[in-house]
């Protein structure tokens, strides 16, 4: 027996079967129960416990932060706080940068005009692709250039684990992974970096439904346009003293509406194509540490605000410039953009919008940053020269010639949450399925529930008022 | 099934100088520049134990990020210059254990087997130091050339805690390097002790996990028969309980002759004899 033959991989592996039949299950806890043992035997050796001194100050503060009963106002408190300095902070800072601007605009078109250029190159130049990129340089550089870095504050706090550890038993509930708090929370960054961030969760299920429901979360993109539209429209029907801070809750509302349907989808999703039970993980609290002013600095300037930046303008540059064309090249007595919007007009005003409002969504599908200053372009090239430099002219645009009313700043808000997600966070997601259906699915699937949502909203509110 | 092992590591070994002619020159990171080294040093450890900031206090904030090859999962490489010798460092992801099979799991379980790290330095979180063996424990298993580095010491000893980090190097049989990363405080002597592990100078002797019950059996029949076969195989324990566990990546590494490959490639690797 013995003086048998070398032993053989295959001798090896057959063995190993052998030994293992039918119980490695309990091979496996006996070897994890010597791990674990072995560890406490080790530690208990070296490791000496002074006299319990009391919880220390961040014990103390985790049990306030992540507090059954004070966890969710704190978040919500800090939030609001977040989006009030922004709206306040911003305001000052976008007018002068508006008027900087469009002073520009004036100045060189003119100059354009003396030089005797055509009028059509100066209009294309001027009035479309500068205009463009003054419009989303103006509008969304200051309350990025406050937001982010506010907002990196709290992550480099060490807070953000907290959310998900106040939000995780919501995800549980809805059969999702804890850990989607996370990645939810990075959504508001951006929400291809919040579908990447998706790969913190192990299982493909509940991967899978964190991407897919990235969406509704609204990334910095998107936070221009609901903190403008909560500007003019509801913080105009509160006494100017409390304007600001409703603008705020308002946003945090849109927010909270955001959470809603990312819960709502994810047991949707895990009661139907993607069923399963939720899986557990341990979350650890990493100590609080004390926030890196460079880092910071860094991080929400170049990383975030210089980058989002930089991409709306390479985005707004071309659209600006297509949506000069399109305003400007007649066919038949009117407009492209006056068919197109006149084609689209009655699917818009059904969800409470309108035909204009549509048109820029899909010519923004590469960038979520550049619906409003589409908008805004969209209105005025249709002949009108008006100079927007302050928000109360917008205003006056909005609401004294084009007819928008709450309801549709409303609906326009809850479109811009729950529509399509940007080409962008679309090529992402497929990057990380590696799926057209998945990909398909994330991208359609969101745009179905804003026509709904907006249907059903606009339809309400038209019923009661 | 093709195999799809990582590229094994070679090293490029400097002309032979003895140690005291070298000239001190401490660290020196080398961010993304680990186009040619002496030695790789993988990085492992819980999450949250300051992992990162070990990474950069070595490498610098140039890094090179990239994905593990087929995987979603981000991998950072950096260097330093210890002594006159070159180091590349890979970071490991952050786990809490290698027994399941998580992807992050698996690629710090295969590159610590397969890729053969010349040192693999093991981050551990003074504060809650057992959960934190439970890992360190599984590495030594698998490698003898680690280090422990007792990170967070600052946060222990402000909870009270307080650890015997020799007792500790005599229980693990590895080097134990008390740190407070964010401070640099003890990364001299973490490079020192990873340095006398990878080149050799620095003999250990891990400590290894007492298998209980049925398995200890057939734990050490199995080492023994994979002993037979492969008499350099330094973990034959481990492989053993991987196969008694069903371990698909392990069974494959056996059948197709992979691991015969590892310990051929090791009873022939160069002894750096040069440095002692």
């Amino acid at each position: 027996m013995a003086t048998r033959t070398a032993t053989t991989p295959d001798r090896i592996l057959e063995r190993a079967e052998q030994l293992r039949r039918g119980r490695d299950l309990a091979f496996r806890d006996q070897i994890v129960e010597s791990i674990y043992a072995d560890a406490q035997a080790i530690a208990e050796r070296a490791v000496r416990r002074g006299k319990p001194a009391g919880p220390t100050w961040d014990e103390r503060l985790d049990r306030v932060l992540t507090s059954r009963l004070w966890g969710f106002p704190i978040m919500l408190l800090g939030l609001a706080a977040i989006f009030w300095i922004t709206i306040v902070g911003a305001n000052y800072p976008s007018r002068a940068l508006a008027f900087l601007f469009f002073e520009v605009e004036e100045f060189a078109a003119g100059l354009f005009a003396s030089l005797g250029a055509p009028w059509w190159l100066t209009g294309f130049v001027w009035h479309g692709v500068y205009r463009g990129l003054a419009w989303v340089v103006s509008v969304m550089l200051p309350p990025m250039a406050i937001f982010f870095p506010t907002f990196t504050i709290l992550e480099n706090l060490g807070y953000l684990p907290r959310v998900a550890f106040n939000m995780d038993w919501l995800f549980k509930k809805v059969g999702a992974h804890g850990k989607q708090a996370l990645t939810m929370s990075m959504g508001f960054g951006c929400n291809a970096a919040g579908v990447i961030a998706c790969r913190v969760i192990d299982s493909p299920r509940e991967r899978l439904i964190a991407i897919l429901t990235n969406n509704f979360v609204p990334c910095n993109g998107r936070f221009p346009t609901l903190i403008m539209l909560a500007t003019i429209f509801v913080a105009a029907a509160f006494p100017p003293a409390l304007a600001s801070f409703a603008a705020a809750g308002a946003v945090v509302g849109v927010v909270l509406i955001g959470v809603f349907f990312t819960l709502l989808v994810s047991w949707v999703l895990s009661r139907s194509v993607l069923k399963g039970e939720a899986s557990s993980f341990t979350l650890e609290l990493p100590p609080y540490r004390r926030p890196n002013i460079g880092q910071i600095l860094y991080t929400s300037i170049i990383d975030r605000t210089l980058f989002v930046l930089w991409r709306a303008i390479l985005m707004a540059a071309p659209a600006g410039g297509a949506i000069w064309l399109l305003s400007n090249i007649s066919v038949g007595g009117d407009s492209l953009t006056g068919w197109v919007s006149g084609f689209l007009d009655p699917l818009g005003r059904a969800i409470g919008l309108d035909g204009v409002i549509l048109l820029a969504y899909i010519i923004a599908i590469p960038a979520n940053e550049i619906v409003v200053p589409t908008i805004i372009m969209a209105y005025l090239g249709a002949g009108m020269m008006l100079e927007l430099d302050s928000l109360t002219e917008l205003q006056a645009l909005l609401v004294g010639q084009q007819g928008w009313t709450l309801l549709t700043a409303v609906s326009l808000m809850l479109f811009s949450l729950l529509h399509n997600p940007c080409s962008t966070t679309i090529w992402t997601m497929y990057k990380e399925t590696g799926s057209k259906k998945w990909t398909a699915l994330g991208a359609l699937m969101p745009l179905a529930i804003a026509f709904v949502v907006c249907f059903a909203v606009a339809q309400t509110a038209r019923a009661v008022l | 099934m093709t195999s799809k092992r990582p590229k094994s590591i070679r090293r490029r070994r400097l002309p032979v100088v003895e140690p005291e002619a070298r000239p001190r020159l401490g660290l020196r990171q080398l961010g993304i520049d680990t186009t040619d080294w002496d030695y790789v040093v993988a990085l492992a450890g819980n999450p949250n134990t300051g992992k990162s900031t070990v990474f950069n206090a070595l490498t610098g904030l140039r890094q090179h990020v990239g994905n593990w090859p087929g995987k979603t999962v981000a991998r950072a490489e950096g260097g330093f210059e210890f002594e006159g010798d070159k180091y590349k460092l890979v970071d490991l992801p952050g786990t809490y254990s290698l027994l399941s099979a998580s992807t992050d799991e698996e690629i710090a379980r295969d590159f610590i087997l397969f890729g053969r790290p010349d040192c693999t330095i093991i981050v551990a979180d003074a504060t809650v130091l057992e959960r934190n063996l439970n890992l360190a424990l599984q590495i030594l298993e698998i490698t003898d050339k680690a280090v422990i580095c007792l990170n967070l010491m600052d946060e222990a000893r402000r909870k009270g805690i307080r650890v015997n980090h020799k007792s500790l190097a005599r229980d693990l049989g590895v080097p134990v390097v008390p740190t407070v990363a964010r401070t640099g405080h003890g990364m001299d002597d973490l490079l020192r002790a990873a340095a006398g592990v990878a080149s050799g100078g620095i003999r250990t002797q891990p400590h290894r996990i007492s298998a209980r019950g049925e398995a200890a059996r057939s734990v050490d029949e199995l080492a023994r028969l994979l002993e037979s076969a492969y008499p350099t195989l330094p973990n034959s324990r481990w492989v053993a309980m991987r196969l008694l566990e069903g371990d698909r990546r392990v069974e494959e590494a056996v059948r197709d002759g992979e691991l015969a490959d590892l310990v051929e490639e090791q009873s022939r690797a160069p002894e750096p004899a040069a440095h002692h």
